[in-house]
């Protein structure tokens, strides 16, 4: 079975071709970590999933690219539809200026679910699952900018399972904390893995090893080698892999 | 001192001394009204009509002139302000559009405010037929501070970080929920100095009410928006110029100075208040 896959993508930002002919795909319950040198295009083609290069104008998509089966760059296909199904956490962790409940509920309230006793449920359902609840449990009320980075980043992340996504993606949820909550939120990833489809990038190779049970390397635009995570450590097939793999250039 | 010391001192030096001339004219000006004005400043100077040919009594129509067209001037100027700075920052790129639109707008801020007055009359006065009247002097001085209220909503919009934008709209927020439950609340404390900035200005214009609304005496209170009224910076002016009795109307043009002065300040400070307070509960 297949959650999520790209074929034959090409990407253009203007004239700049980003994303050279990738296909990949993402089975369910599975962690596939995305690494390569800065500017390989690994974060372009992470946000194509839920559509949020088109955020940024004069840019072009070949190919297809499909979740759970749909093309959703399809004509018919509602945008804030597709971003519903899909949840993303970001490099800088970006709570809104609001409290921790209305953090986690914002995704259900812009949806139409204002019900009290649902988004209550949600709430705390979302944040146990983000291993956050015993911290903020009798501070619901205060104000998710009071949070340190590290509870901020899980926040974010309990944000985006409130809206119950098929897939999550993950743009170096990690790289702005501090190693403590690094490894909280790494654990969390495994946990997570359960439930969710989920696909990380990642400039720490120590933590693509760790968590993810698959691995792209990208570099300049092209997908490289795309395998079992243990197999690309420990026995890369193209030698740019094991170059970048053993820390050469990158 | 070495030469560097020695010129990094005379440059901060002059700097500080031309500030503080800055601050100096500023007090000197306050100075003066204060010490003409406060002596006229009594309950029934406030809340009194005008009387004698303007030599006795108080000054209560043009002080509610011109709170009237504060009100009647934001109520026209804030929402279009407004919506002009939302869609110029969350809906037009860096286009073409942008720019021209920017450049129209610096254009009418640039505009006298004389020929504001004169365009309010030919439109509002004559052409729409509302006659000298609250309402038409209230959307001349709307327009007139349009310019402000869209470059400072334009300019708090800005500060807003992008990452909460994209963040909502990773969540399946429609670009309007993102704008209305995300963008505007932390942006809205900065709009409101923009505000601030117009009511000052409003609240000091004379060229642009001289053809719209303001009248040389009217002490009856306004009954309706499509009343005339005296308002403070022209009733300042009558005062100073063509008084029946000008002699004994000036300690009258003080107090009114005085009055208008203060207005200014307190809706500054009103205003100031607000903002604290609202982006505090933003931030919590």
């Amino acid at each position: 079975m297949i959650q999520a896959e790209a074929k034959n993508v090409n990407f253009y930002y203007g004239d700049f071709h980003a994303l050279k002919n990738i296909s990949m795909t993402f089975e369910p319950s599975t962690v596939t970590a995305l690494i390569g040198p800065s500017g390989c295009g690994k974060s372009t083609f992470l946000r194509l999933f839920n559509r949020m290069n088109e955020l940024i104008g004069n840019t072009k998509l070949e190919g297809s690219v499909t979740v759970d089966g749909k093309d959703i760059y399809a004509r018919d296909v509602q945008v804030d539809e597709i971003r519903k199904r899909i949840g993303m956490v970001f490099q800088k962790p970006n709570p809104f200026p609001k409290s921790i409940y209305e953090n986690v509920a914002y995704g259900l309230r812009v949806n139409g679910t204002n019900k009290k006793s649902v988004l209550d449920e949600v709430v705390e359902n979302s944040l146990k699952k983000a291993a956050l609840w015993e911290e903020v449990k009798d501070n619901l009320r205060k104000s998710a900018m009071a949070l340190s980075g590290g509870q901020q980043q899980r926040l974010c992340i309990a944000r985006a399972l409130a809206v119950e996504p098929h897939l999550l993606l993950m743009d170096e949820p990690a790289s702005a904390l501090d190693p403590i909550s690094t490894s909280k939120v790494e654990d969390l990833i495994f946990e997570l893995k359960q439930q969710y489809t989920i696909i990380i990038v990642t400039h720490n190779l120590q933590q693509a090893g760790r968590i993810s049970d698959y691995t792209g390397f990208f570099y300049l635009g092209s997908l490289i080698e795309h395998d079992k995570t243990q197999k690309m450590f420990l026995n890369p097939a193209d030698e740019r892999t094991q170059s970048y793999i053993t820390g050469r250039f990158g | 001192m070495t030469r560097k010391q020695l010129s990094q001192r005379i440059a901060f030096s002059t700097f500080t001394l031309i500030s503080l001339v800055v601050v100096a004219i500023l007090f000197v000006i306050l100075g003066f009204i204060i010490v003409r004005g406060a002596s006229v400043i009594s309950w029934e100077f406030i809340t009194g009509k005008p009387e004698e040919g303007m030599t006795k009594g108080g000054i209560l129509p043009a002080i509610v002139g011109t709170g009237c067209l504060i009100v009647g001037s934001m109520i026209f100027a804030f929402p279009v302000g407004v919506l002009s700075g939302i869609y110029m920052n969350e809906y037009l790129g860096q286009n073409r559009l942008r720019r021209f639109i920017n450049f129209m707008t610096n254009n009418l801020a640039g505009v006298p405010s004389i020929v504001f007055g004169l365009f309010g009359m030919a439109l509002f006065v004559n052409y729409l037929g509302f006659g000298d009247s609250i309402i038409a002097g209230s959307m001349t001085l709307g327009l007139l501070s349009l310019p402000v209220i869209i470059r400072t909503t334009e300019e708090a919009l800005k500060s807003v970080d992008d990452s909460l934008r994209t963040g909502s709209l990773a969540l399946g927020a429609t670009k309007l929920q993102t704008i209305r439950r995300v963008v505007l609340p932390v942006a809205f404390p900065n709009i409101i100095t923009g505000l601030i900035l117009s009511i000052g200005r409003v609240s000091g214009e004379t060229a642009p009410i001289l053809f719209t609304v303001a009248a040389y005496f009217l002490p009856n209170l306004p009954q309706s928006m499509y009343d005339q009224v005296m308002a403070l910076p022209y009733h300042l002016y009558v005062l100073a110029t063509s008084g029946t009795n000008m002699e004994e109307s000036r300690p009258m043009a003080y107090g009114t100075a005085f009055v208008l002065i203060v207005l200014v300040l307190l809706v500054n400070l009103l205003a100031n208040l607000l903002r604290k307070t609202l982006s505090k509960r933003v931030k919590m």
